[in-house]
């Protein structure tokens, strides 16, 4: 479990990504203004290089998994005799995978420096280096480096290129900390570091209240998840006694003796609140829309792809802490999975009633978040990382594609501005399609794969009868996803052109070769990263299945995978089918609505329609309660407390003091200043200037009599010497 | 020990001297007189230096003497630049600084 000199050099040294942007970051903002590309050239190289080291590091690791070290035991005797009995105890448990007979321990690359000591606690820093942080590290620099050539043009000419690269690569170096994390101040610290640079990135363009207002908005809800996240860690600390996530969840996991259930229920109760917040889940969501005021590539990259899954990739780390104190092997509903599946149903819902094309993304990404929570919430592990892992690709692809779109008609509306972008823009159309068929979840494209496992999990994983409320929430959902893709395409893409789309003087053209690579890249991915997990035993050879699982999946006393509680679900075919027909079928109608007209007017002929539209359309008063009620409710009353307690209370304070002030002052201006203080200054310079006109008679200019006054005064004193003393 | 005598010598030269620079008029003559009292001043520098059996006296006298040289040559040179300025050295007319 220690740093051992033979383990892989690029697994060993991964603090090389986040110092590589840190130093670009530092570059960047003192340099970044001379260089021939305004700093651009530096960020980009420098999260090139972290790509090849990150895709290096996954070989690495591959090779780990399939040649696993020995486990030394001389290094940690005590650390791995308990590390057996785990295993030991975990022996007689029927393996409900098929795969699991043979599982045999692959430690972490871990490394470790203390940060600082106080009150004889040691704060180390360190790096967590196993699959899931691997993983995590080819995502996040594809994505990252994808979105720096693209925003070289989406940004080009802008006033502050070369400080959003800036920003850029220091978002890029905090979320490559933030997923290397080995102890939990150090992830806190990486979680705030991601947290600032979505506030400066959100608010790019600050000069329009809107933006910095959403801006503030972000970092703000974020505040209130990090108390939890603050306290949620501390009750951690107080009861594993450490702050190292291994040791957190190998205490968690029963590993070092016996764990406490209560507290990781409150631990874990806590760190929900904050995934509510960084992942955007209900009812923290509010930011994630609003955040959209940021260029598109920082939607992208933070509020789609990286940052925003920051929650799920903590509740992955903790899984231990999650998975015991939720319960989650052995119950049918629990905290974490009704959080993802009110969330993933209900951002889907919203998704219909937003007219800007990025709106509609992120309500979607508020739904796939939830889809990923959701599957964390059940058990499925490997299923919401792998959700997490494409979500990533096709999402960045879509908001980049909604980009393109916008950068051509310079608007975001798609009922005003858009419309018919098919002809004018066939690359990105081809490439949206694409990556809007991967989130609906339609096969053989990379969403499909993981939300079906997702689905598979809900139904199969958990106590008896699985998690059957969430199994119905994720199915509804994926018909929504479908149909508000179709109804984003068609509004977008079809029809005829509207607005600043029909702009005879400037019509649509499609974009340049910076921006459609990207869009290639990640559509290309959208279609085969789910052949990273393909199902095992069904019509795929058994090399090709469960690849992700295999090698991200950790296989360690830190991970609950060894539990008997713990197991991993089969593929379903009735799920699939079930989920990718009603997909269809959702699609089918959203596009008669939509495109054929079907069925309009049903918000003006039923009542309920018409309730729901509003209230989707107001966000079920989200934003109300939070501004109108809680914000106004604690300001209104305050304030005017804080009014009537100026105005009586300080006031007369300040008036009575002023009065005395002044009666105090008027009477020292007349008789200290004039009367003393004057005569004093105006006495000693007559008295000066008598005695001056006196001595002026002693200053004839003779230099003889000056000598002389000078003998005479040696003489005097030389009698006073010689008589006196 | 004839140490009153070499006093008594010192007080001569200096009052000698302390006339001088009072009275004298001309300006080299008033250098000329401070240097009087500057060797008064070793002369008793030496006799109380010989007197108490130490030789600090005669170091110091040699010190007064090079600092009197160093004086000269700078009281010459600002006689001589009055002269140029006023074609006289006469330090009754000199009287400029008249308060």
């Amino acid at each position: 479990m220690t740093l051992a000199a033979s383990d892989p050099i690029f697994l060993r040294y991964a603090f090389v990504l986040p110092a590589l942007m840190g130093v670009s970051f530092v570059l960047i903002l003192f340099f970044g203004k001379r260089l021939p590309k305004k700093g651009a050239e530096v960020g980009i190289a420098a999260i090139g290089m972290c790509l090849l080291f990150s895709l290096a590091a996954g070989y690495q690791w591959i090779d780990r998994v399939e040649h696993p070290p020995e486990v030394e035991h001389s290094e940690e005797p005590a650390a791995d005799a308990e590390g057996e009995h785990a295993l030991a105890a975990v022996q007689f448990v029927a393996a409900p995978a098929q795969e699991e007979g043979e599982h045999h321990e692959v430690a972490p690359v871990l490394t470790e420096a203390t940060w600082f000591t106080s009150g004889g606690v040691d704060f180390t820093v360190g790096t967590f280096v196993d699959g899931l942080s691997v993983m995590m590290m080819i995502m996040v620099s594809t994505v990252s480096l994808l979105v720096h050539v693209y925003s070289t043009d989406y940004v080009g000419g802008d006033r502050r290129y070369t400080h959003y690269f800036a920003f850029l690569s220091l978002f890029s170096a905090s979320m490559l900390l933030l997923i290397m994390s080995r102890s939990t101040v150090q992830f806190i610290t990486a979680w705030e570091l991601v947290g600032l640079c979505s506030f400066v990135l959100i608010g790019h363009w600050w000069e329009e209240k809107p933006n910095s207002d959403a801006a503030l908005k972000a970092f703000l809800t974020n505040r209130v998840g990090d108390i939890g996240l603050i306290v949620g860690m501390i009750v951690l600390f107080f009861a594993a006694g450490s702050f190292d996530i291994v040791q957190i969840n190998e205490f968690a996991n029963g590993v070092t003796g016996g764990n406490d259930h209560l507290l990781l229920l409150v631990a874990s109760l806590c760190l929900i609140a904050a995934v509510m917040s960084k992942s955007g889940q209900f009812i923290l969501h509010t930011w994630l829309p609003d955040a959209m005021a940021g260029p598109t590539p920082v939607s992208a990259l933070i509020h789609a792809a990286t940052m925003v899954v920051a929650g799920i990739f903590m509740v992955a780390r903790l899984y231990g802490v999650f998975f015991e104190g939720l319960s989650i092997g052995t119950s049918n509903i629990n905290a974490l999975a009704v959080v993802g599946a009110v969330t993933l149903l209900f951002g889907g819902a919203l998704a219909f009633v937003q007219n800007d094309i990025k709106k509609v993304l992120a309500y979607s990404t508020v739904s796939q978040l939830g889809y990923m929570v959701m599957a964390l919430g059940v058990g499925a592990w490997t299923a919401a990382v792998f959700h997490l892992f494409t979500h990533a690709f096709f999402k960045a692809g879509l908001f980049l594609g909604s980009g393109s779109v916008a950068h051509s008609v310079h608007s975001f509306d798609m009922k005003e501005d858009m419309g018919g972008m098919k002809r004018f823009m066939p690359r990105t159309f081809v490439t949206f399609v694409m990556c809007s068929l991967a989130l609906a979840a339609i096969p053989p494209l990379a969403g499909f794969w993981s939300k079906d496992e997702i689905l598979a999990g809900a139904s199969q994983l958990g106590g008896d009868g699985g998690y059957p409320l969430m199994l119905i929430a994720g199915t509804i959902g994926g018909g929504l996803t479908a149909a508000y893709m179709t109804r984003c395409i068609w509004l977008t893409f079809f029809g005829e052109p509207r607005g600043h789309a029909a702009d005879p003087h400037h019509p649509p053209h499609e974009s340049g070769p910076l921006i459609l690579w990207p869009l290639y890249i990640l559509a290309g991915l959208a279609v085969v990263s789910g052949f990273a997990n393909l199902p095992a035993g069904g019509i795929f050879p058994d090399v090709m299945a469960l690849r992700f699982e295999h090698y991200v999946e950790p296989v360690a006393g830190y991970f609950p995978g060894e539990l008997p509680t713990f197991s991993h679900p089969h593929f379903s075919w009735w799920v699939a089918l079930v989920s990718t027909g009603w997909a269809v079928i959702a699609a089918g109608f959203a596009y008669l609505y939509w495109e054929r007209g079907q069925g309009h007017g049903l918000t003006e002929r039923s009542r309920v329609a018409r309730g729901g539209y509003v209230l989707l359309e107001n966000k079920y008063y989200f934003d109300h309660l939070y501004t109108g009620v809680i914000a106004n409710g604690i300001k209104g009353p305050v304030a005017r407390a804080a009014y009537w307690f100026n105005q009586n209370v300080i006031d007369g304070i300040l008036n009575g003091v002023a009065f005395g002030v002044t009666v105090v002052g008027r009477w020292v201006y007349k008789y200290i200043d004039q009367g003393a203080i004057d005569g004093a200054i105006d006495g000693s310079g007559t008295v000066s200037d008598s005695l001056g006109q006196a001595l002026r008679q002693l200053q004839t200019g003779k230099v003889q009599q000056y000598g002389a006054l000078l003998f005479g005064g040696a003489v005097i004193l030389a009698g006073i010497f010689v008589f006196a003393i | 020990m004839l140490l009153n005598q070499f006093l008594l010598l010192g007080a001569v030269l200096f009052s000698i001297g302390v006339y001088g620079v009072l009275a004298r008029r001309n300006g080299v003559l008033v250098l000329l007189s401070i240097e009087l009292i500057l060797n008064a001043v070793n002369i008793n520098l030496v006799a109380f230096g010989t007197y108490t059996g130490s030789i600090s006296g005669q170091v110091f006298a040699l010190f007064v003497i090079a600092i009197a040289a160093a004086e000269v040559g700078v009281g010459l040179a600002i006689v001589l630049m009055i002269y140029r300025n006023r074609q006289s050295i006469d330090l009754d007319e000199l009287s400029s600084m008249k308060g």
